[in-house]
């Protein structure tokens, strides 16, 4: 009987900080054993349990993407006993990570559909995920416009800036990025809260699905731009957080309703939230 | 099957004689209540109890249970790979469980080993346990297993079932694994007619006193949305003083906490049982908790019990009716009170 609650054994390959704040580091991590890599076969929006022995278990989106091989890439940010504890750890430590758990985005809905990602601060992890994962060449064609807002309190919280600078570039993705101010006089890009960017790049709802992945306060005030502009709520998609332990659906805490988020989501569509009870 | 007749006397000889095959585990009086323990030759079990103050669910599912191990020393080339700590599932007979706590272990089961997951340690330990049910001639006031699927006879879940007759025992196998157990045991004679027929008569009567119910026909119809934000949640709620209680005593919460420990160099992956009662049980690390206020955390015990439950698995409510939580509540919260109010509300 394989055992759900035991971690595949990894190493951490590099070690990347993300922002100016150095809270937010970026974890690459590689199988010790190559055969667990074909074990955990993974899809945009899932998550997994990382495992530090003597510390704990965390559960965090899965920000690598299935297209890219030999390994995981994890972005932390630091806020309790484990993730103080990763930060602290350096490359060539051994840790531990469990899954993948957890639904997805949901990938065949999509297909066919114009994409609008809109994501905010350190919440892009799983969104950058699905974007590499959608302009993979043989992936590209799949989906129709793919645009993405995305905005940080300032340049310098902005994850992944190298390659946002290279989606900036490509002419089969539409980048909307933002900050909510700066005094860089270089910054070329928006400048405005996620919300508002949204309500001036974002013309149509038709064909489109919206994957939007934030902290609360943006996703309150994301959610009616959206629905202005004709999205019914089916097809505005959201990922959720919880405390969790088991990650299986089994010890019982994340539950909204007779949901599980680590089990039956993360990834709910606004249209499931609505008629679930409001205590998440 | 065979049905057949123990003198008590006979009946605990026989069991200790099987201690070697079998950990048996058996009631034993305290001074005001019933325990489970591990038969010994120098145990004397007594079987005149209305129920254990706790059920066996830990003989299952442990309080504290070890997963893993692991080392923290750096010379060691394995440091820091978390290992299944290694268990034996020797077989265990529980004797004397009452049929609302076997039945109890039938509404976890469904959590720990369902399609998706397997819980493995559950899974096994359930495998290698034989449970030999005692039906209850006498069910406290509180008891109200016939309006949740159980009864005092109930043979849901049970292998082996035992009707007290005053000075002897019908014990009556169930399943497979039941009757090879009762084989084991070597003793006994067969029952005749006249004790089975008073045996029945007895499970019969006994269903005449349990007394108390709760009302569940209509939970299932109740839109989640529109329970969730019923009124009567803060009242419900209002002496509750969040104490959990009600979670570890009752046969049908399975939540669990898992958390690292260490000594020196050695360290260990635990799992310990949870409350949805604590405040931390959804503290998450940003500070936000879904479940801050009690009146949040109350509700969160009921509806998972009698609504989330009833949804998600359509097999009745997660709770045997065992009247434990209604008996030991230091406020006098009452399920069956709560239950009226859900099945009743209407908007």
């Amino acid at each position: 009987m394989e055992n759900p609650y035991l971690p595949y054994p990894v190493r951490i390959d590099e070690i990347t900080t993300e922002t100016e704040d150095k809270n937010l580091k970026t974890f690459k991590l590689v199988f010790i054993n190559p055969e667990d890599e074909e074990k955990f076969s993974y899809i945009p929006g899932q998550f997994a349990e990382l495992s530090v022995a003597g510390k704990g278990e965390v559960p965090i989106g899965i920000a690598s993407s299935p297209t890219e091989k030999g390994y995981l890439k994890f972005t932390i940010n630091r806020v309790g006993l484990v993730t103080k504890h990763l930060h602290n750890m350096k490359e060539g430590d051994v840790m531990g990570i469990r899954g993948p758990l957890g639904n997805s985005y949901p990938w065949d809905e999509m297909e066919g559909k114009n994409v609008v990602i809109i994501g905010g601060g350190f919440a892009f992890t799983t969104l950058r995920s699905s974007i590499v994962y959608m302009i993979q060449p043989e992936n590209r064609k799949k989906f129709k416009d793919i645009s993405v807002v995305y905005g940080a309190r300032t340049p310098g919280l902005l994850l992944y800036r190298y390659e946002l600078d290279q989606w900036e570039q490509r002419d089969d993705i539409k980048m909307h990025i933002t900050v909510d101010g700066t005094d860089d006089p270089d910054w070329k890009y928006n400048v405005g809260f996620v919300p508002t960017v949204t309500e001036q790049k974002i013309t149509s709802a038709e064909n489109a699905i919206a994957l939007v992945c934030g902290p609360p306060i943006m996703i309150k005030f994301t959610q009616p731009v959206l629905e202005k502009l004709g999205f019914p709520s089916e097809r505005i998609i959201l990922s959720l957080e919880m405390r969790m332990k088991c990650g299986i659906g089994i010890c019982g805490r994340c539950n909204i309703g007779d949901q599980y988020v680590c089990k039956d989501g993360p990834v709910f569509s606004l249209a499931q939230l609505k008629e679930l009870p409001n205590e998440y | 099957m065979v049905t057949k007749i123990f003198t008590k006397e006979e009946w605990v000889r026989a069991l200790k004689g099987a201690k070697d095959d079998y950990r048996i585990y058996l009631p034993v009086k305290h001074k005001d209540f019933h325990a489970f323990e591990l038969l010994s030759d120098e145990t004397a079990p007594d079987f005149e109890f209305q129920n254990t103050r706790l059920s066996p669910k830990s003989l299952i599912f442990p309080q504290s249970e070890r997963m893993f191990e692991y080392s923290l020393d750096e010379k060691d080339g394995e440091a820091h790979i978390v290992k299944e700590t290694p268990k034996d599932f020797y077989p265990q007979a529980v004797v004397g469980i009452r049929p609302c706590d076997a039945h109890a272990l039938q509404l976890v089961n469904v959590n720990f080993d369902n399609p998706q997951y397997k819980d493995p340690w559950w899974v096994k330990r359930l495998e290698s346990t034989i449970l030999v049910g005692l039906g209850c001639n006498e069910p406290c006031s509180t008891c109200f297993c016939t309006s949740v699927g159980g009864g005092p006879f109930s043979e849901r879940g049970l292998d082996v079932i035992l009707h007290d007759l005053e000075d002897v025992f019908l014990v009556k196998p169930i399943t497979q694994k039941g009757e090879t157990f009762i084989n084991k045991l070597g003793q006994g004679r067969m029952a005749d007619d006249t004790l089975s027929d008073k045996a029945e008569a007895k499970a019969r009567s006994s269903l005449e006193k349990v007394t108390s119910s709760i009302p569940t026909g209509k939970l299932r119809d109740k839109v989640v949305t529109e329970l969730f934000e019923a009124p009567f949640w803060e009242e419900v709620a209002f002496a509750c003083i969040n104490c959990g209680t009600c979670t570890y005593l009752c046969p049908t919460c399975w939540c669990f906490d898992i958390q690292d420990e260490v000594l020196g160099k050695e360290g260990d992956r635990i799992r310990n049982w949870d409350s949805c009662m604590s405040p931390l049980f959804t503290l998450e690390g940003s500070g936000h908790n879904p479940r801050s206020e009690k009146c949040q955390r109350v509700r969160q015990r009921f509806m998972h019990k009698l609504k989330y439950y009833v949804d998600k698995y359509e097999d009745g409510v997660q709770c045997s009716g065992c009247g434990r939580c209604v008996r030991y509540c230091p406020v006098n919260i009452d399920i069956r009170h709560v239950a009226k109010l859900m099945n009743d509300f209407a908007q």
